[in-house]
């Protein structure tokens, strides 16, 4: 035990002398949330539009007010012509334009239907979407409201509804703070875990190491430790960014968050001790985690793409992919919070990867050099 | 009971053969050094002895246990120091030797009567980190490290490789007298002066023993008249000499050439002849062979039949 001990105090020293790794180490989680929270976001805001007005009535006056009193949405010009949406378009000063047909009270009030032509910006397909859906969201409501004071019924033109479950602003923190999760921890357990153990090879003191009496699981655990330590820290600290910074509710229940997160972590340092009984030196063993682990991760876990919308073969290879598992977990009982038994499946998938991590492991751990 | 018995062992590391056979027996208490260049299987030796490799052929034992089925009693019993510096860089002296000290169960105060000497000269230096110390201090720790736990056997592959001298020969000094503390100690080197140093060595070339005796038998048993050749062209000069029916070997050694000849050849002849090809300020001397000198005949030997 006080072998143990000292081989503990010992990796937390290397872990604190090397300022740098400590920097990425604490940092990392806190640069990630903020930068996927606020700057790298799915939202929509801040979206310049034109109008295009050829009836000039009070309804689309009204209409035009409500689109540019929304915070997403701002005006920046009243246009007369289609060329002149053309040019602003083009030159990126608006990505929607609002067009308002002829006469549009009355055919509204007399036919029961009026047209108004979004057009948008779609170089990039998802904001165009999201545009389009908070601006017909806008004019049905105004419509809706319009038509229940009015008295005249169904005879006004009412689009489909679209409801945002779970995530009514379609907030992007939402969607990336599980997926951040999954991606620290990872990191930080893999692919730290298997440098760690990989530069006592390269150093050579794993020789001194093995040739002592200290049992060589020991050697590993010990390694694995601080490790350990520093993913609960981390693991805290972006959840508290993302309750009391990014305001993303904690809905479920945080003992179940955080056994599920234990289960992760602990898959994560089998998969750096496996790493590292493969491979031999630092550089191979940061690409291995790099190139093998966190890029998955990020592509495939669902954090980025979502999993339905995947081919089937990537499909399949997503279902090994344990961050994917864990993401979903913690997006159920995170943002869901949901009970304890619809996450079973996400908990018996995670719990059979760490006993057959666990086995593969034991089985390639060599107790000498080769 | 021997310190080391090795019986016909072999390994091979996919088609290269890196030890071919070997067998020796190091006695208790003894400086055994196993001499030769890099390359010649040195490294695997020791990592077989150290239980970090499994041999593929022959048993070996140290301290009377095997390395292959009581490698957990060995791991108790020996002390190993890796060619490659294998402290923590990051660490202090200090923090390195109480790390060691702890992982064999044991304490620096317990045994420290045993790590004195060389420790004392460490000692101001405590606080410093091990990446921070001079090659010849970072081995005097490596070698405190290895010995703090007052092991029975020591392992030193290549201890002094890429120390300057006057470090390397206080290492040794303090080999001279660990022996005296009853611990036998198995140490490699590719530098023949320090062969002389051992009690017993052993020649390895190529995964194979090819001599194994005190330093002193192996010098009288070179046989031959050694001279040293000196000239102002020494490259023709060894050409030239190599020419020579009557020079049976001909290596360059330092500032000079080391030389042997067939029986009944006088020096006189070979300045004539040196003379006779345009040579200048030749001086030839009769020398006493050394370890080196030994070795090149040895294997000069091997190469030749």
């Amino acid at each position: 035990m006080k072998q143990f001990t000292a081989f503990v105090k010992k990796e937390f020293l290397h872990i604190f002398r090397d300022t740098r790794t400590m920097l990425i180490l604490l940092g990392m989680p806190v640069v990630q949330i903020i930068l996927f929270g606020f700057a790298i976001t799915t939202e929509v805001k801040n979206i310049r539009f034109a109008v295009f007005d050829l009836s000039r009535d009070q309804t689309t006056r009204q209409i035009t007010e409500r689109l540019a009193a929304n915070r997403y949405f701002t005006l920046v010009a009243d246009i007369d012509s289609p060329p002149e949406a053309d040019e602003l378009m083009k030159a990126g000063k608006v990505s929607m334009v609002v067009v308002f047909d002829a006469d549009f009270n009355a055919n509204m009030l007399h036919t029961g239907e009026a047209a108004v032509q979004l057009i948008v910006d779609a170089t990039d397909p998802n904001q165009a979407t999201t545009m389009t859906n908070y601006a017909t969201g806008i004019i049905t409501q105004y419509l809706q409201e319009l038509s229940a004071g009015s008295g005249a019924g169904a005879t006004l033109v009412i689009n489909t509804e679209t409801r945002m479950l779970y995530n009514p602003q379609m907030e992007g923190a939402y969607n990336f703070v599980p997926g951040v999760m999954g991606l620290i921890l990872m990191l930080i357990c893999a692919m730290m875990t298997s440098i760690a153990i990989v530069r006592e090879k390269e150093r050579g003191s794993m020789e001194v190491l093995l040739a002592s009496p200290v049992r060589p699981i020991f050697i590993i655990i010990a390694k694995a430790v601080p490790y350990f330590i520093l993913s609960v820290v981390n693991l805290i600290t972006i959840l508290l960014l993302s309750v009391f910074v990014l305001k993303v509710p904690v809905a479920g229940s945080l003992v179940l968050i955080f056994l599920g997160s234990f289960l992760f972590i602990l898959m994560a340092l089998l998969l750096g001790l496996l790493i590292s009984n493969i491979v031999q030196t630092q550089v191979a063993a940061m690409l291995a985690s790099g190139m093998g682990l966190m890029m998955p991760t990020m592509l495939l876990s669902g954090m980025m793409f979502p999993i339905e919308s995947m081919p089937h073969i990537l499909q399949w290879i997503s279902a090994v992919m344990p961050a994917r598992w864990y993401i979903e977990l913690i997006k159920k009982l995170m943002i869901q919070g949901v009970d304890g038994i619809y996450v079973m499946k996400e908990f018996a998938i995670l719990a059979l990867m760490v006993a057959v991590l666990l086995a593969v492991s034991l089985k390639t751990f060599k107790k000498r050099l080769e | 009971m021997g310190a080391v018995s090795v019986h016909e062992v072999s390994k091979s590391y996919g088609k290269t053969e890196a030890l071919k056979r070997v067998s020796f027996d190091a006695d208790a208490g003894e400086i055994f050094g196993i001499i030769g260049p890099d390359g010649a299987g040195k490294t695997t030796l020791f990592r077989i002895l150290t239980t970090l490799l499994l041999p593929d052929g022959g048993q070996a034992t140290v301290d009377g246990a095997d390395v292959v089925k009581d490698y957990k009693r060995i791991r108790q019993e020996i002390g190993y120091m890796p060619g490659r510096f294998s402290l923590y860089q990051d660490l202090s002296v200090e923090e390195n030797l109480e790390f060691f000290a702890t992982i064999f169960n044991t304490t620096i105060q317990e045994n420290y009567h045993l790590i004195e000497d060389i420790y004392k000269q460490i000692e101001p230096f405590k606080d410093r980190k091990a990446g921070k110390l001079s090659g010849g201090m970072k081995q005097k720790l490596a070698l405190c490290c290895a010995l703090i736990h007052k092991p029975r056997v020591l392992f030193l592959d290549e201890p002094t490789t890429g120390v300057d001298p006057v470090s390397r020969k206080e290492f040794w000094d303090m080999l001279a007298k660990l022996r005296e503390q009853d611990i036998s100690i198995l140490v490699s080197t590719p530098y023949m002066d320090e062969a002389s140093l051992c009690d017993r060595i052993a020649f390895i070339q190529e995964g194979r023993f090819l001599k194994i005796d005190t330093p002193a038998a192996i010098i009288s048993q070179f046989g031959q008249e050694l001279w040293a050749v000196e000239g102002d062209d020494m490259y023709t000069m060894l050409l030239d000499l190599r020419a020579d029916p009557r020079v049976t070997s001909c290596f360059t050694f330092g500032e000079s050439l080391h030389v042997t000849v067939r029986e009944g050849t006088t020096t006189d002849q070979i300045k004539t002849y040196l003379t006779g090809k345009g040579h200048c300020n030749i001086s030839v001397k009769v020398i006493e062979p050394t370890i080196e000198d030994c070795f090149m005949q040895i294997t000069d030997d091997k190469a030749n039949g």
